[in-house]
């Protein structure tokens, strides 16, 4: 009887320690979902601020502005021009 | 002496007391049990809630601002979050050196930072919205009584391009003007909250429960092109700047489905700083603000006399000598043109040929093309300000006023209204709600305005009008077919015609096949120029060119230079 009981306390030392170990592993694990989460905003907010700088990069007004005269581009005129009508097969 | 000997044991104590201390001892046991019992088991919420809150928070989680783009997926207006400022003025007790400091790192007067700090109040303000490199350095200051705040703010990232088209919030993140006003609840995100359990070393640990989970706003993908409206501002204000002009504004239409592509007005301002703002630079004027469109009326004119069977494409009308007297009024042509088909009526703008026109027609016809065409009534696209227009009731209307208003007098219009009723001539009648929202294909209209016969017949009117010989020969586009009116009214101070105009254009191209729709308004040219084929006409010719290019629009024409035809071919429109 008594050799029944102590493997009944194994067992419940046992259980008790594997919840104990196990409890501590999620709260491990819940913070470094917790981290992964607030980087995810963190990148969300650089993405953000990175969207708003290529905008702001790529304006057309900017664009425009670069091409005309620093790359002194210009539109070309009617007669420059040659339109390829599609050659049906 | 051993303790067994002690003589005190000798004395024999009533057994009382000895049974008193025990039921002492046991109910002050049985007292502990019952209260720890109480305490743990039966009410144990208390204890819960006071240990919570020693190491549970309540985190804001905050909701961003849906963006803004366009229907490239370009980003027009977008939120990112900054800090703001803010003080305890009764702990911010600050050394000169300090305060002048902070000052000069907010950009603000020192002045003004000792003002505000020395209020009566909690809690100020002391700078709003200010960047997060500059937030850092004011925390690394390690200032008393001065705090950081999350916040977000709203940027433009293409500035007064777009800026009557999207408005701008307010500091408190609510949509106050434009798309972000009239999509405020979509746009709008509402923020939520969560309580944690947090360890000591800040960590979060486990979620209490979930109180709230905010929701994020939603983005709104506009109609509205970046380039092509870029193109569209940019002519407009090339051509306001050439003409001196006063104001201006631009709309551009997609025919086949209704999509506003672009939308300009000048004098305009810049969403991302709003200081010194007057009320002439915030006034979305193809919306809000109604003129006199003259001359673009004329083609509905015809299409209604062509529709009732009254005219055809070729009828002769008699058009000397040049007036026209009705009543007590006489409306005149700035030539004699002499004997006139409808579509040359058209070609060179002839007020008494469409006045001639109009008489044949029952006010009450006219009055429902008008009201179909969407005249006097606003278009309710959740603008503030949108205006209606004036369309009288026909029952008032005198012989004279009825003449006067097929060439688009005692009529009043905004911009965008002319733009909507010409896709009835760019759509073969019929007539489709307008959209600042991206649509996914064609829109077929349930609105049919004209017969489809008629709208080719005035689509072919229009061509002769950007021809040598018609009024508006500088609307045309080398590689295209374009169709076109021009207008140029006076317009009214106080009741009577002043001597200043409005010059205005609306056309579609390709003529073959309409794909775009621009109109083009020009208030108040005073460089010399003020006819709508001299002032509107180039500025329509030029974003029509660029915009069909960036579509990918087919040619239906030989790509040529244009031909402007000689200066004496070029009609002066009749006003």
């Amino acid at each position: 009887m008594a050799r029944f009981n102590l493997i009944l306390l194994s067992i419940a030392v046992i259980c008790a320690m594997s919840a104990v170990n196990a409890n501590h592993h999620a709260r491990k694990l819940f913070i470094g979902l917790e981290k992964e989460q607030q980087r995810m905003r963190a990148l969300d907010v650089e993405w953000g601020q990175l969207q708003l700088e290529q905008s702001t990069w790529a304006g057309h007004a900017r664009v425009e502005k670069i091409a005309r005269e620093r790359l002194q581009m210009k539109t070309p005129g009617a007669a420059q021009v040659i339109s390829l009508e599609p050659i049906q097969p | 002496m051993k303790f067994s000997q002690s003589p005190v044991l000798k004395h024999e104590l009533a057994p009382w007391r000895a049974r008193l201390v025990l039921v002492l001892l046991l109910g002050g046991m049985v007292s502990l049990v019952g209260r720890s019992l109480y305490l743990q088991a039966i009410n144990n919420e208390f204890l819960i809630g006071k240990g919570e809150s020693r190491y549970a928070r309540v985190l804001e989680l905050p909701a961003t601002r849906g963006r803004i783009m366009d229907r490239n997926g370009d980003v027009l207006a977008i939120s990112t979050p900054v800090k703001s400022v803010w003080a305890i003025p009764e702990d911010a007790k600050l050394q000169p050196a300090q305060a002048r400091d902070l000052a000069k790192l907010l950009d603000m007067d020192g002045r003004e930072l000792n003002r505000k700090l020395a209020e009566d109040k909690d809690f100020v303000f002391v700078k709003r919205q200010v960047s997060p490199e500059i937030a850092d350095r004011v925390m690394g200051m390690k200032l008393p009584g001065i705090h950081l705040q999350n916040e977000y703010r709203r940027y433009y990232p293409a500035g007064e391009v777009p800026a009557h088209v999207l408005g701008f919030t307010g500091v408190n993140d609510a949509g106050q003007e434009g798309i972000e006003l009239a999509y405020n609840q979509q746009l709008s995100g509402q923020s939520g909250s969560r309580r944690v359990i947090k360890d000591r070393r800040g960590n979060i640990v486990e979620d209490v429960e979930n109180i709230k989970t905010p929701i994020e706003g939603k983005d709104v993908l506009l109609s509205l092109d970046a380039k092509i409206q870029y193109l569209a501002f940019s002519s407009l204000k090339q051509a306001i700047t050439e003409n001196r002009a006063k104001a201006g504004g631009v709309v551009v239409l997609d025919a086949k489905t209704g999509e506003i592509l672009a939308l300009a007005n000048l004098p305009t301002y810049n969403p991302n700083n709003r200081t010194n703002l007057i009320g002439a630079q915030l006034r979305n004027r193809a919306f809000t603000d109604t003129f006199e469109p003259g001359s673009t009326m004329k083609p509905f004119t015809a299409a209604l006399a062509l529709d009732k069977g009254k005219y055809r494409f070729d009828t002769l009308i008699n058009t000397a000598p040049g007036k026209l007297t009705i009543g007590p009024a006489t409306i005149s042509d700035s030539h004699m043109h002499g004997m006139l088909t409808v579509a040359q009526v058209i070609q060179k703008s002839s007020n008494v040929g469409a006045a001639k026109m109009a008489l044949s027609l029952a006010p009450e016809d006219m009055w429902h093309m008008f009201d179909n065409l969407g005249f006097g009534t606003p278009l309710k696209m959740g603008f503030p300000g949108e205006a209606s227009g004036r369309l009288r009731p026909y029952k008032t209307w005198k012989p004279i006023e009825q003449a006067t208003m097929s060439y688009g007098h005692g009529i009043s219009v905004t911009l965008i209204q002319l733009a909507h009723a010409y896709l009835t001539m760019a759509r073969d009648g019929d007539l489709v709600p307008l959209t600042l929202t991206k649509m996914d294909g064609p829109v077929t209209g349930d609105k049919n305005i004209f017969n489809a016969q008629t709208a080719h017949e005035v689509r072919a009117m229009l061509e002769m009008v950007v021809q040598p010989g018609g009024t508006a020969p500088r609307a045309q586009i080398p590689g295209y077919r374009v169709a076109g009116k021009t207008g140029t009214a006076h317009k009214i101070e106080g009741g009577v015609y002043a001597n200043k105009y409005i010059a205005s254009f609306v056309g579609f191209a390709p003529a073959s096949d309409p794909r775009l729709i621009v109109a083009v308004m020009v208030d108040e040219p005073s460089a010399g120029k003020y006819y709508g084929g001299d002032v509107a006409a180039p500025v329509f010719a030029q974003i029509m060119a660029g915009a069909l290019r960036t579509l990918g629009v087919a040619q239906d024409a030989p790509m040529r230079p244009i031909n402007l035809g000689s200066e004496a071919d070029q009609v002066k429109e009749s006003m």
